[in-house]
C-alpha cells in the first residue's frame, strides 16, 4: 500500500479573512481522503499538537492544524504565544469558529478530498471542536475533555470561555466524547449534563469515560499520560472517523 | 484538568529572558498544566513585555510547595529590609 505522507507549514484564511499560520499533514495517494481539523489545547501550537496532526495523515486523512495564536504573536514559540493568548484572555469563540471554518474550507477544496470534514480537540480544544461542529456543517467532531461546555468558569477568570451547552441543539454532526473519570473539568456530572441535552436534541453520539484517567489522558509528554485510556481512545476516534469521514 | 485561573499583575522591575534583559510591565501567575515540569500542576508565572512582543517572557513553573515556599520568602526578604528601603 502507498503509504508517503507530507507535512508543512502554510498559510490559509481565518477569521475576518486574516491570513493565519496552520500545519498541514496529508497522504499522497489520490484518495479520496475526509479532512480533520485539529484544534490544539491551551498551551499551543506546539510539537506534540504537530504530532497528533501527522498521526491522522498516516491514517488517511488529511489534517490541518490551525496556529489559533497566529494574532497575538506571530513567530513566537508556541509556548511564549500561549502566554500571550492567556494574558489577553484566550481566543474568542467567534474567532476560532472562523479559523476552523478557513481550515474546513481548505480541506473540502483539495483535489483528492472526499468533501467530508471532522474536528478534534484538547482540552480547550475540545470545547471548541463542539462549538465548531454547532456553528459550522461538519461531517463528525470529537472532543476529548473540554471543559466549559457545561458549567460556569470560576469567578473572575479573565479568559472568554462560557457555557455552550445550549448549542447542543444545533450540532451537525456525529459527536465523540472522551473523558478521564477523575477530571474535575469536565467533571463526570458535567459531562452527563452534556450526554443529557444531546440526547435530549435527539443527536447521535457516543461517550467514553476512563476509571484511572483524568484530564489531558492523551498528553504522551505530560505525567497526565495514561497509555491503557489513550490507546483505547484512539481506537475509539479510528472507529468513529472511519464510519463518518472515511467513506 | 485545566483550571484556566489566571491574575494579572502590574510589575515594575526588568527580567532576562532568551535575548537578554529586559523591562517588565506585567505578570501573569496560573495554576496549571506546566510546559515543562514535570507534573501535572503548577504554579506558573509569566513575567512579561507585551509591547516588545511575546518573546519579552521569562517564565517559571513551580510546584505548589515550592512557590508557596517562594512566596514566603519573599514576604520575609521584604519584611526584613532596612526601614525605608522595601
Amino acid at each position: 500500500m502507498y503509504d508517503a505522507m507530507m507535512a508543512e507549514t502554510i498559510n490559509i484564511t481565518g477569521y475576518g479573512g486574516d491570513h493565519i499560520e496552520a500545519y498541514l499533514a496529508r497522504p499522497l495517494g489520490p484518495g479520496p481522503f475526509g479532512g480533520v481539523v485539529v484544534i490544539h489545547h491551551m498551551p499551543g501550537y506546539d510539537e506534540e499538537t504537530k504530532e497528533i496532526t501527522r498521526k491522522f495523515a498516516v491514517h488517511g486523512y488529511a489534517a490541518i492544524c490551525p496556529n489559533l495564536y497566529t494574532r497575538e504573536a506571530p513567530g513566537a514559540s508556541p509556548d511564549d504565544a500561549a502566554a500571550a493568548a492567556r494574558a489577553l484572555g484566550g481566543v474568542p469563540d467567534e474567532q476560532l469558529v472562523g479559523d476552523v471554518l478557513g481550515a474546513v474550507t481548505f480541506l473540502r477544496a483539495q483535489p483528492n478530498s472526499n468533501g467530508k470534514a471532522g474536528t478534534i480537540g484538547y482540552c480547550s480544544g475540545g470545547r471548541q471542536s463542539f462549538l465548531a461542529a454547532c456553528s459550522l456543517p461538519l461531517d463528525a467532531a470529537v472532543d476529548c475533555y473540554g471543559a466549559f461546555i457545561v458549567g460556569v468558569p470560576p469567578e473572575g477568570m479573565p479568559l472568554k470561555v462560557g457555557p455552550i451547552v445550549d448549542l447542543a441543539k444545533d450540532l451537525s454532526c456525529p459527536l465523540l466524547g472522551l473523558f478521564g473519570a477523575d477530571d474535575r473539568h469536565p467533571s463526570p456530572d458535567e459531562v452527563a449534563e452534556l450526554e443529557k441535552a444531546l440526547a435530549a436534541a435527539g443527536k447521535v453520539f457516543e461517550f467514553h469515560s476512563y476509571e484511572g484517567a483524568g484530564h489531558a489522558f492523551f498528553a504522551v509528554n505530560r505525567p497526565a499520560y495514561r497509555p491503557e485510556a489513550a490507546k483505547d481512545g484512539w481506537q475509539k476516534i479510528w472507529d468513529f472517523y472511519g464510519r463518518y469521514l472515511a467513506s | 484538568m485545566c483550571t484556566y485561573l489566571t491574575e494579572k499583575v502590574e510589575v515594575d522591575g526588568s527580567g532576562k529572558g532568551a535575548s537578554g534583559w529586559f523591562a517588565l510591565s506585567e505578570a501573569t501567575v496560573y495554576f496549571d498544566h506546566p510546559q515543562h515540569a514535570a507534573a501535572e500542576h503548577t504554579l506558573n508565572i509569566d513575567f512579561r513585555n507585551p509591547g516588545q512582543g511575546p518573546s519579552a517572557r521569562v517564565a517559571v513553573e513551580l510546584t505548589a510547595e515550592s512557590a508557596r515556599a517562594l512566596a514566603a520568602a519573599i514576604e520575609a526578604t521584604l519584611a526584613s529590609a532596612p526601614p525605608g528601603l522595601a
